[in-house]
């Protein structure tokens, strides 16, 4: 079995200027943080982020930057694809100042265009943001008398997902609200990077103690904490 | 200000049925969930990733990994089921949400609804919004009447729409209405308020209902 444990500076080596990410969490929570730090440390630029928000700022928090903040604080992001920008107001501030730029989708789209994406789907049809200017742009078909918007599948070169525990194969398992992003990037992206709390061996628990598989996982990094709040 | 607050979201409350899942939104909507009769049992969903949302977590004991829509730190029921953001929405769009209970920027005639973006001003997002006014059974929109005096219930809302045709039911201070296949209705009023005072403080026009009630005084 090809190995797949790397440290977080190896897993992303290979992740460039100019590339396309998606990182999950919600407003940080189930982010990997520490595949963040890592990037932040390689310290490429221009990249495209894919996440639902733009992470939580050190102010919010108390503490330091969480999630994908960590990214757009040290400059590194170009465009956000994202649901809610809100919550980080370098984003706007960044679109003001002409040095970034932001795609809006509603959340539950933005959710299934990830997992077209993965699924090997040619997109989704969806009634939400018909009639607002999401639906600027875009194709409409009526389905028995409803209207549906056609959106297309969003794809990433890279994914960084967190678990809470996972196997040496990469069978993972998020518990409680860290799940979010999670499953449906590690379908859709290229290379697919997994920090994990835990990381037992490879038939140490039953396959049912895992609830994504491990097939979309390139590479696994041990040592993602709990969040200290 | 706090009694308004509180007299909208016991209203809204009265809406709920024993057993409904039901999204509630950040800030007045929230307040709805402690107005709840004791043998009303709902579930709450967070957009976020679960079912069964309890309230907000005491200091020291937070839990890391249960967090609400909003980034606050929350406790979750013994009934709670967390998912990924996939199945979350699609429980919202799919029809398993029997009622949302969210604010307003603007509210129109058609029952159109305006509550994500002002043009020239710094955008936030749609975040879960758009989906949730689209696929709740029921979409109830909490709200202060006016803004400083400026009516939110207009004849045709001139902010970006967040879904065409979707509000069900307007509960403001002033009184309740409801969109009914006659046309936007007023169905209960206040006593501290006449049907001129909400003719006064809405640009919409509205048709008075023939059983017209008394909004519980509170």
């Amino acid at each position: 079995m090809k190995n797949k444990i790397v440290t977080a500076a190896e897993a992303v080596a290979a992740i460039k200027d100019g590339d396309t990410i998606m990182v999950s969490g919600f407003l940080g929570t189930g982010s990997p943080e520490i595949l963040l730090d890592a990037l932040v440390e390689k310290g490429v630029k221009h990249l495209t982020l894919i996440a639902n928000d733009g992470g939580l700022r050190a102010e919010f928090t108390g503490t330091t930057d969480k999630g994908v903040a960590k990214l757009i604080t040290a400059g590194m992001v170009d465009h956000i694809i994202a649901s809610h920008i809100g919550m980080n107001p370098d984003i706007g501030n960044g679109a003001l100042a002409g040095t970034m730029k932001y795609t809006l989708y509603p959340q539950g789209t933005l959710a299934e265009k990830i997992r077209a994406a993965g699924a090997g789907l040619g997109g989704v049809l969806t009634p939400t943001g018909v009639g607002t200017i999401v639906a600027e742009g875009k194709e409409t078909l009526t389905i028995e008398g409803k209207e549906y918007l056609l959106e297309l599948p969003l794809h990433a070169d890279f994914a960084l997902c967190r678990a809470d525990y996972c196997d040496a194969f990469g069978n993972f398992a998020m518990l409680k609200a860290t799940k979010n992003f999670n499953h449906v990037m590690a379908m859709a992206a290229d290379t697919v990077i997994l920090a994990s709390e835990q990381v037992f061996e490879i038939g140490e628990k039953d396959p049912d103690f895992y609830q994504v598989a491990g097939v979309y996982v390139d590479y696994i990094v041990k040592g993602e904490k709990p969040w200290q709040i | 200000m706090a009694d308004i607050k509180a007299r909208i979201a016991a209203r809204a409350a009265k809406e709920f049925k024993d057993g409904f899942v039901a999204n509630l939104g950040i800030g007045l909507p929230t307040l709805v969930a402690d107005y709840l009769p004791e043998d009303v049992h709902v579930v709450i969903h967070s957009e976020n990733g679960f079912t069964g949302l309890g309230g907000v977590a005491k200091k020291g004991e937070e839990d890391y990994r249960v967090i609400n829509a909003g980034g606050g730190w929350v406790t979750h029921m013994p009934f709670a089921n967390f998912f990924g953001s996939e199945e979350s929405f699609s429980i919202i769009r799919g029809g398993h949400l029997d009622a949302t209970v969210l604010g307003a920027m603007q509210v129109d005639e058609e029952g159109n609804l305006a509550n994500w973006i002002v043009p020239g001003k710094m955008v936030a997002g749609m975040g879960g919004a758009m989906d949730l006014v689209v696929g709740a059974k029921k979409v109830i929109i909490a709200m202060q009447h006016t803004q400083k005096g400026a009516p939110k219930i207009l004849k045709k809302c001139t902010l970006p729409l967040t879904a065409r045709k979707c509000v069900d039911m307007i509960i403001t201070e002033m009184c309740v209405m409801e969109y009914k296949p006659e046309g936007l209705t007023l169905t209960e009023l206040h006593p501290e308020f006449t049907v001129e005072d909400v003719r006064a403080a809405t640009e919409a026009t509205f048709i008075v209902a023939d059983d017209l009630k008394a909004m519980e005084e509170k």
